[in-house]
């Protein structure tokens, strides 16, 4: 039963009727064939703030066996890779993408990522718009990224479920679609809901207007909650005969974040708008699980750690709307710096998701600068195990510990540079990218036959 | 920010400011800096432990142990690398604050809507140079990064003939103006709208504004341009600086000939096909300012987009420079990260500083080597803590016009005010 992988709230309505049935549009994933290997001689970055010279990482049935400074046993069958010089990192994982939704090319078809149709559209899902021949997929697996969330826009004050990736070539979102991660739920707060419905002359069209119609919604859910609960219990005591409350692709979202099977991930800037949202989300007993864009984060980072909510930010975004005027470069770091902080580096972008690498290496020169101190291997967490925790899968992935799934990137040398690359890419132990050989390197449908010269 | 020790040798140059040209409303300062790396652009390109002498505004020396000056300010550079201030590509940079609060922006000449083809009425004569303004909170955040210069885009992305904009030195003078106005037109897919949906259209209306500027007759009825319009294309007629912004390749051999008919001075922008099309731009002499990010299909006009484009431009003997993929002037800083992807993909080294330096100063004319670090060039210098393209490095002393500017923005501000990691009181008392 797929909900019961989700349980994280200990209460009798965990698992009602309503989700009893098996999760619909199940993913159909299947790892790609794989070996076994052992890489040696690596300096590997664990994930779990660590780092190890000349290690040795074992890769086998699809998992991390060992990591390790010491030698390692391997297997016989086993392939041997030796990485003197190159850098081993977790596979990168990007929360905020809008790739398959935001297709390339970005012509008037493949435009599928906003519902702006209406403030509250929690019963869409991402992965129903998602094109998987987006060749912004292969991009970013060169780049070194494993996993990725898909969410809807930002039109939205509630603009629908997101989705949890391995980036794997395939031709349906199912295919790839992260075995037992939890939807998101994405939300906006600040100017983009208030100016796509102002615009139109309904609500909202201020940000009062927004923070009610959050709070109207979130009364829905609970009400919706209840009702089926009460028919629940109902049903329970024996009675027969009873009617179901209707169904409702809505509140059926918004109920799996108040059960806390939907992670919430809020699209907001600004400080204070944040600490709105906090007290929303303390209001109706939800947990945000992390704030995206939040170009203010830094002046809230005490109160963002205490919360345990997670900041996914960019490196350097700002000044492309008034709530982001006040976007800083050091603001990751700064995000990092109090105990028990979550800070991430997320992308929102098919050319930032390429390069997750230099946009984490530049957060961190700035935070070297301003005086904090912030090795490789603490800088790493941001585009791995952090970004694994909002998802709700860094039990499964995100760090270099043994039995996690083996997605696994070689780099050519330091990863925190603007010449690194991503030399080979695993996912689940399957070797999905190989830089150095064509046969390693998918294509998708869309650009084949395209005249793109002797490029993959 | 780390600074590297200072030894001022003797008391500022306030004296000096009284022999500069009036245009110069800056105080120039006597720097001496010892032992650098020095990115001259010129020859050779490089130089190692080299000093560099500023005086009045400019480098007077170049050399290999060169003596300070008496008055001069020593900035021990460590070996560490010396370029010139880099150019932020084509950028809005004072000319627009937010992207998304249309009061603050002032680049384009929107048509309220697409219009008919028979109500274009292209202004080739909008130009944004008086609307510059140098107290943009964009211009230091960028400058303190080590740019020193940008060319002020006109109408990228609502303009088919967008207008024009001139090059400007990002001092924060109200006319740091460094160049004749450029004209700037669109011809692809990304302004199609605004030509009656075909870019067939483009080719034909351009035909059309070149004979109007030529004909020095009243305006006729119905004509597509204003008589300032046709004044102001029939001054680039003679060699005129022309950008056009365009992908396709078979667009940018359109956009060869079609220069080449009116005596314009092509520059292609963007230009994500140009490899295609590598040695027919070579041949015309037509460099490209490459966006080195962009590798996907961003649209039909780009599907041979590839991160080599500028390696294969440069290899063919294609002036190549850079610019960044939007006119928005917030992330223009990031520029050097995509100069590194370039290099990273097959550009030289060198080249690739090149094209954030002396190579758009050459397309672009600007006087008196700017864009290099010879003697009597503007001192306009960077000192870097590292590789100039690499992401992890940073300015540590940016000089403009001979000085060393503050390196102080919005951005320092509010990270220095929410740096402490406690505060005893509102963050709003502290002033940094």
């Amino acid at each position: 039963m797929a909900c019961v992988r989700f349980i994280v709230l200990l209460t009798a309505l965990v698992c009602s009727t309503l989700l009893r049935a098996e999760a619909p549009y199940p993913s159909t994933y299947q790892p790609l064939p794989s070996q076994s290997l052992l890489i040696t001689n690596a300096t590997v970055l664990t994930g779990t703030g660590d780092r190890l010279d000349q290690a040795s990482v074992l890769l086998a049935d699809g998992r991390i066996q060992a990591v390790s400074s010491r030698a390692i046993r391997a297997p016989g069958d086993a392939n041997r890779l030796d990485a003197e010089g190159r850098w081993v990192t977790p596979g990168l994982i990007d929360v905020h993408s809008h790739l398959g939704v935001y297709a390339s090319p970005g012509i008037a078809a493949h435009s599928d990522g906003n519902e702006a149709t209406s403030p509250t559209t929690a019963h869409v899902w991402a992965e129903h718009g998602i094109w998987p021949q987006d060749p912004g997929f292969n991009r970013a697996r060169a780049g070194g990224v494993t996993t990725l969330q898909v969410l809807p826009g930002s039109a939205n004050l509630i603009g629908g479920r997101g989705v949890t990736l391995k980036n794997v070539p395939a031709v349906s979102y199912q295919a790839m679609k992260f075995p037992g991660a939890p939807h998101g739920l994405k939300m906006a707060c600040g100017e983009n809901p208030k100016r796509v419905y102002g615009q139109r002359n309904q609500e909202p069209s201020t940000r009062m207007g927004n923070v009610a119609g959050f709070r109207a919604r979130w009364i829905e859910a609970q009400k919706y909650l209840d009702d089926w609960a009460r028919y629940e219990q109902r049903v329970a005591d024996g009675e027969t005969g009873l009617d179901a409350p209707a169904r409702d692709l809505r509140l059926e979202t918004l109920a799996g974040v108040l059960r806390g099977e939907i992670l919430v991930h809020n699209h907001c800037y600004r400080a204070d708008e944040m600490m709105t949202m906090l007290d929303v989300a303390a209001e109706f007993g939800y947990s945000i699980s992390a704030f995206h864009h939040g170009v203010e984060a830094y002046k809230i980072a005490d109160e963002l750690a205490a919360a345990g909510v997670c900041g996914a930010l960019w490196a350097d975004w700002w000044g492309f709307k008034a709530e982001a005027y006040d976007g800083i470069p050091e603001n990751i770091a700064l995000v990092d710096r109090p105990e028990g902080s979550c800070a991430i580096v997320h992308s929102d972008s098919s050319e930032g998701i390429q390069r997750l690498n230099q946009e984490a290496a530049k957060a961190m020169a700035r935070g070297r600068a301003a005086g904090m101190n912030i090795p490789p291997e603490q800088a790493i967490r941001w585009l791995t195990a952090n970004a694994a925790r909002s998802l709700g899968i860094l039990d499964r992935t995100g760090t270099l510990e043994p039995g996690k799934m083996a997605d696994v990137v070689i780099w050519n040398g330091n990863p925190f540079s603007v010449y690194a690359k991503a030399d080979q890419v695993f996912i689940d132990g399957a070797l999905i990218f190989d830089r150095a050989d064509l046969e390693r390197q998918p294509l998708s449908d869309f650009e084949l036959g395209q005249s793109l010269g002797d490029r993959p | 920010m780390r600074r590297w020790p200072v030894r001022t040798l003797l008391a500022s140059a306030v004296g000096v400011l009284w022999l500069l040209p009036a245009a110069s409303a800056v105080r120039a300062q006597t720097l001496f800096i010892h032992d650098a790396t020095v990115y001259t652009m010129s020859t050779p390109p490089v130089v190692q432990e080299a000093d560099i002498v500023v005086l009045d505004g400019r480098v007077s020396a170049v050399g290999h142990g060169l003596e300070a000056p008496d008055n001069a300010t020593v900035i021990e550079a460590n070996r560490r690398p010396v370029t010139p201030a880099l150019f932020a590509g084509i950028t809005a940079l004072g000319l627009t604050e937010l992207s998304g609060e249309a009061t603050t922006v002032d680049q384009t000449l929107q048509p309220p809507a697409p219009p008919p083809l028979d109500r274009l009425a292209p202004r080739p004569e909008f130009d944004v140079t008086p609307a510059y303004n140098p107290d943009s909170t964009a211009i230091p955040v960028t400058r303190i990064e080590g740019y020193g210069w940008t060319l002020l885009g006109a109408g990228r992305g609502g303009g088919f003939i967008g207008g024009q904009g001139r090059a400007v030195s990002l001092d924060g003078a109200y006319d740091s103006f460094l160049s004749e106005p450029v004209l700037f037109i669109g011809i692809g897919a990304s302004t199609s709208a605004l030509t009656g949906q075909s870019r067939a259209a483009q080719y034909m209306l351009l035909e059309q504004a070149v004979a109007e500027s030529r004909d020095t007759g009243a305006s006729q009825p119905g004509a597509l341009l204003t008589p300032l319009g046709r004044q102001a294309i029939a001054r680039f007629a003679e060699s005129g600086h022309v950008v056009f912004s365009s992908d396709r390749a078979s667009d940018i051999l359109q956009i060869i000939r079609l220069a080449e008919r009116n005596g314009w001075r092509a520059v292609i922008s963007g230009g994500a096909e140009a490899w295609k099309v590598a040695d027919t731009l070579a041949e015309a002499g037509v460099p490209v300012l490459v966006d080195p990010l962009r590798n996907l299909p961003g649209d039909f006009d780009q599907i041979g987009a590839r991160l080599d484009n500028a390696a294969i431009l440069h290899e063919a003997g294609v002036t190549v420079s850079f610019t960044g993929g939007e006119e928005a002037p917030h992330n223009a800083r990031k520029l050097r990260q995509a100069a590194g992807v370039a290099v990273a993909n097959g550009l030289p080294h060198e080249v690739g500083v090149a094209g954030l330096t002396s190579a758009p100063a050459a397309i672009f004319g600007l006087p008196d080597g700017h864009g290099t670090v010879t003697p009597g060039a503007p001192a306009n210098l960077v000192l870097w803590t590292g590789d100039p393209l690499e992401v992890t490095t940073l300015a540590e002393t940016v000089i403009l016009n001979g000085r060393r500017i503050p390196m102080v923005s919005r951005q320092t501000l509010l990270r220095d005010r929410y740096l402490p990691a406690d505060s005893d009181r509102p963050r709003a008392y502290i002033r940094p």
